[in-house]
């Protein structure tokens, strides 16, 4: 039945046999070959995510309790203690960082996508943004522990809050205006003609009709950076530093949870190594949270 | 709406308006004031270079081009070199390439063509999205006290098997070269695998079924037309993650072992510019600061000048369809 030739009325017309997949062929054996491959490099591409949320919600999740929030970390050798400051640090750090580069970012993200398409100016701009994003999160370190922290600009103190939110902001930059820029460019053009057809100005169109009309893809972007930014290091192990107690204001150093889980890593002390798991559980939890939520957001507000 | 608005007469109706002064100055000003923060990239950029090589300037006239070919670095005697760290950089940031590139193409080719249910795809493309969110810090946490105590059996066993060559000499002991090298493919697999996938997303579905057409398999396919088709953007990626593979800093700080001795051997402890700055930066005093600083230079220019051309074969390299 199956081998029977294929025919048109009555007459046959050729025979089926070369139309059947013959898995065993060189061709099709280096198919599956290759399928296979791919299959289990894509499985180990996913294992890292879920060896590391493991470890990171077991042995983190041990320690989660109240006094991990409410509690200083313990001095070296001693059990117990928390995070508290640390966490608070965390989020003033970033909320400096996000006041300085939200700002900055999505106005030039308007001037790229509103006042300058493809203007000289703009495309090098857009250079600009794609290589300091590609600038290693260290050197923003650097270059704030140079203009700032070296120099005492600000209020006379060397290490402080303020300057590791601008080291911060320094990496959040690339991303508002990219994410503004696009977003902006994702507006359809009738609503701007729209606008202007009513006699509005491009400022009022700007700030009325375009910007809220992009508002749900630049919001996604700018809390990607914020979870971005939250989880950052190496630009504050020298320009914010670290501090064992609560934040003493804005121009004196302050702890925050990646500094912690980096310093008491390599710490000898087991209650040392504990905090830094438990630090981490709420930072990855915190991260990945806001990660899913911004996606949740760009889903469902899609039309 | 209470009431109606009274109608307007003719007259009324169709009176120009023109704009007032204050509203032009606002519209110009508001113009204005977002050139001026677009420019602040560019401010940004050129205030970085330029601090720190003010910073480096000391060192640049004290070791010269002696700083990149030496390897001592002596804060009691003030001689710094940074040859190690260079070469810590290079050698990771590279291996680390040759492990992770294809495994991410091969993901992403898993996960742009139709071999499974969408909805595991998107799984898949959603966790190696998210792998990119978890903040090297607490990668190197699990490197440190996961990953390295896992790994080092099969370490000691490329030493009991490879051990006659220099590049896997001695015994892994704990933090090194191999462990440091495999925590950045878990850091730029998402890179690889992200830009990869739209990279294969946009090549045109006419090209697949020209080539499905004539007969060809599906590997046939991706091998001869759709890779080809896509590789000038892939290399893009590959470009952006070799800069973000060289500047890497906390994950590979804390696993690499900060070694000042130079060794071949992959098992040994290392050292990377971007770990010797996290490690030394803020205890450094005096020239040891300038040293850092031209360390830090020397990895700005690395990283600048591979994202350049990075962006230079994503723009320029594209094939147009």
């Amino acid at each position: 039945m199956s081998n029977s030739p294929i025919t048109y009325g009555n007459t046959p017309l050729f025979d089926r046999g070369g139309l059947y997949y013959e898995p065993n062929l060189a061709r099709n054996r280096f198919n599956q070959f290759l399928t296979g491959l791919a299959a289990l490099f894509a499985a180990i591409a996913v294992l890292p995510l879920f060896l590391v949320l493991i470890y990171v919600l077991i042995q983190g999740g041990k320690l989660i309790n109240l006094r991990l929030f409410l509690e200083l970390p313990p001095p070296p050798g001693l059990d117990g203690g928390g995070i508290g400051n640390a966490i608070l640090g965390t989020i003033l750090v970033t909320l400096v960082a996000s006041l300085i580069s939200i700002p900055i970012g999505v106005g030039g993200g308007i001037f790229l996508s509103e006042y300058s398409q493809n203007g000289w100016f703009a495309q090098a701009v857009r250079f600009g943004t794609d290589v300091l994003s590609g600038v290693p999160s260290i050197i923003s370190g650097v270059f704030v522990y140079g203009i700032i922290v070296a120099t005492r600009v600000i209020a006379g103190q060397s290490y402080s809050a303020m300057a590791g939110g601008i080291a911060l902001s320094v990496l959040m930059l690339p991303t508002v205006i990219k994410t503004t820029d696009e977003g902006l460019k994702l507006v359809p053009q009738e609503l701007r003609w729209g606008a202007f057809g009513v006699g509005a100005s491009k400022v009022v169109t700007i700030l009325k009709i375009t910007l809220p009309a992009a508002f749900t893809p630049i919001a996604t972007g700018v809390v990607l950076a914020i979870a971005r930014a939250a989880g950052e290091t190496a630009p504050l192990i020298f320009t914010a530093l670290f501090s064992p107690f609560w934040p003493e204001g804005m121009v004196s150093p302050i702890a925050s949870m990646s500094v912690l889980i980096f310093n008491f890593a390599i710490m000898p002390y087991e209650a040392q190594n504990e905090l830094a798991w438990a630090a981490s559980f709420v930072l990855v939890i915190m991260i990945l949270a806001a990660n899913l939520i911004a996606r949740w957001i760009s889903r469902t507000a899609r039309p | 709406m209470t009431s109606a608005p009274p109608p307007l007469s003719d007259a009324e109706a169709f009176t120009l308006r023109r704009r007032p002064a204050s509203e032009k100055l606002f519209d110009q000003g508001f113009h204005y004031l977002t050139l001026a923060l677009a420019s602040f990239v560019g401010i940004l950029l050129v205030a970085i270079v330029l601090t720190v090589f003010h910073g480096a300037r000391e060192a640049i006239a004290t070791f010269g081009a002696r700083f990149i070919t030496t390897s001592a670095w002596d804060p009691v005697n003030n001689e710094y070199g940074a040859f190690i760290a260079i070469y810590g950089t290079l050698v990771t940031a590279i291996l680390s390439l040759v492990i992770a590139v294809p495994l991410g193409v091969g993901t992403a080719i898993f996960i742009t063509e139709d071999l499974v249910p969408a909805q595991l795809r998107n799984a898949i493309g959603l966790m190696v999205e998210l792998l990119a969110a978890i903040p090297s810090v607490v990668l190197g946490l699990w490197a440190i006290f996961v990953m390295e105590p896992a790994i080092r059996p099969a370490l000691n066993l490329m030493h009991s098997l490879f051990g006659w060559s220099p590049f896997f000499a001695g015994q892994a002991i704990g933090p090194g070269m191999a462990p440091a090298i495999l925590i950045l493919v878990v850091m730029i697999l998402p890179i690889i695998t992200a830009i990869s996938r739209d990279a294969l997303n946009q090549v045109p579905i006419e090209l697949r079924q020209g080539a499905y057409g004539i007969g060809t398999t599906r590997w046939g396919a991706l091998l001869n037309i759709i890779l080809p088709a896509a590789i000038s953007a892939i290399t893009g990626g590959i470009m952006l993650a070799l800069g973000r593979a060289m500047g890497e800093t906390m994950a590979v700080t804390m696993i690499i072992g900060n070694s000042l001795n130079f060794s071949l051997s992959l098992l040994a402890p290392g050292n990377t510019i971007a770990s010797m700055l996290a490690n030394q930066f803020g205890e450094a005093d005096g020239i040891q600061v300038s040293a850092l600083m031209y360390a830090a230079l020397i990895l700005m220019v690395l990283t600048l000048v591979v994202n350049i051309i990075a962006q230079w074969i994503v723009r320029r390299l594209s094939l147009k369809y």
